[in-house]
């Protein structure tokens, strides 16, 4: 179609469609670009900035940025790699990551990134911030330890007429994403098991529903995160 | 040229780590081979005897005697690992962290669900008992940690692997499946 257009990755030649964000079109052309907080089939936020690549010597979010005619794409600089790493590891000191404890290990994208990059020990100090865990729905536990405020669950868990049922409260370092008192009641089973899907981390948990896949067969035991993506 | 001598100890984790160690199952008797260990659970040895080369450390501090015997392991080791989620972030010890110690020391020895013969509600306040600390630290916060190696338990093929590369000098092997942290 007259809509493709050329750029390259890491000046391997890639092709895709005018306007596909480059985290898509990377992805088109089988290469990795890592997200979290992105979504394939929702608009994207650019809130983690775990998918930071470079393009003309500037810093910019791949899962927000559209792919122009001729664009040059720096994505596995040992640099963009170690900034990458280092927004992984602020995620984990900013919030209680007990992962030994967390029915989603295994199986968690932050976590996965986590491996992806090596990192054995943040750089930065641990936060241990006091959050709390929010069991009053009949469907999920709300885990505040562990959420990291992608966004997801609001963009994802709605209602017939289009209404969030998860929402943000408070602002600045007290922000946080919580479950709505009444428009959580309306929670449906199904609206339960996607939500703990969506959620990236261990933050929405179902009730009544325990560890059921065994340590070693896990979505991340194996395979590295991205690694379907890789021609 | 003499071996490399090796130390260890456990502070606030659960010896899990160390039974890791042993998970390396019949590479043990190359690693005897390999070092010389002294203070350690594994030949009970119980105070340094000689400068060593590489210690390790299992749990991260949640009292003053943990702080005490970490302090002695980075004057008398040249290079130090914190081995295990404990010791690099608290692990599940560190679940306290942000509630008042009061509050925890109630919780365990006087309101807690399970107390049943603390009659006269007694807290532990023995002079020979260690204080614990306000809260759980990792042990790079209180030492200089030069390695770190995730997992709760550590795999043994993680701990084989960088025992025997810091030893030889040869690069580590890292396959994806032992680096993790549960
Ligand atoms: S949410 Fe992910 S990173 Fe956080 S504790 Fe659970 S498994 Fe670990
Ligand atoms: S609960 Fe999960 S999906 Fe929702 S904002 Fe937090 S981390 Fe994201
Ligand atoms: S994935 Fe692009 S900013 Fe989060």
């Amino acid at each position: 179609m007259s809509n493709l257009i050329k750029f390259k990755i890491d000046n391997k030649e890639c092709m895709a469609e005018k306007g596909t964000y480059i985290v898509d079109a990377a992805r088109e052309n089988g290469i990795y670009i890592p997200t979290l907080c992105n979504m394939p089939g929702v608009k994207p936020k650019g809130s983690c900035r775990v998918c930071t690549v470079k393009i003309n010597g500037r810093l910019m979010t791949s899962c927000t940025t559209p792919v122009a005619d001729g664009m040059e794409i720096e994505s596995s600089a040992a640099e963009i790699q170690d900034i990458r790493k280092s927004i992984i590891e602020l995620i984990f000191v900013s919030g209680n990551h007990f992962c030994p404890s967390c029915e989603k290990s295994g199986s968690c994208e932050l976590q996965a990134l986590g491996y992806l990059y090596q990192m054995m020990v943040p750089r930065f100090p641990y936060d241990f911030p006091l959050r709390k865990v929010d069991a009053s729905s009949p469907k999920i536990i709300k885990d505040q330890n562990r959420c990291i405020q992608c966004k997801r669950c609001i963009k994802t868990i709605k209602d017939e007429q289009g209404r969030s049922l998860f929402a943000f409260r408070n602002r600045g370092h007290r922000i946080e994403v919580v479950l709505d008192k009444e428009l959580g009641l309306m929670m449906t089973e199904e609206m339960a098991d996607l939500a703990m899907k969506n959620c990236p981390v261990g933050s929405i948990l179902k009730k009544e529903k325990g560890f059921d896949i065994a340590i070693g067969r896990r979505k991340y035991d194996h395979e590295p995160i991205g690694s379907t993506i890789k021609l | 040229m003499s071996k490399p001598v090796l130390a260890t100890t456990s502070l606030a984790g659960c010896f899990g780590c160390h039974m890791s160690i042993l998970d390396i199952d019949e590479r043990i008797l190359q690693l005897i081979e390999l070092v010389e260990f002294n203070k350690s659970p594994v030949d009970d040895i119980k105070t340094f005897t000689k400068p060593v080369d590489i210690g390790i450390i299992e749990g991260g501090c949640c009292n003053s005697e943990n702080v005490e015997v970490l302090r002695s392991f980075r004057k008398n080791c040249r290079i130090l690992i914190s081995l295990g989620e404990c010791a690099i972030m608290g692990g599940l010890p560190a679940l306290r962290n942000g509630i008042p110690i009061e509050e925890c020391l109630h919780e365990a020895y006087i309101g807690g669900p399970t107390v049943q013969l603390n009659k006269s509600h007694i807290l532990p306040n023995d002079d020979e008992l260690p204080m614990l600390l306000d809260r759980v630290y990792p042990c790079h916060e209180i030492v200089k940690i030069d390695y770190f190696l995730p997992g709760c338990p550590p795999r043994a093929d993680l701990i084989w692997e960088a025992l025997v590369a810091l030893i030889t000098g040869d690069p580590m092997k890292l396959p994806y499946e032992v680096i993790k942290f549960d």
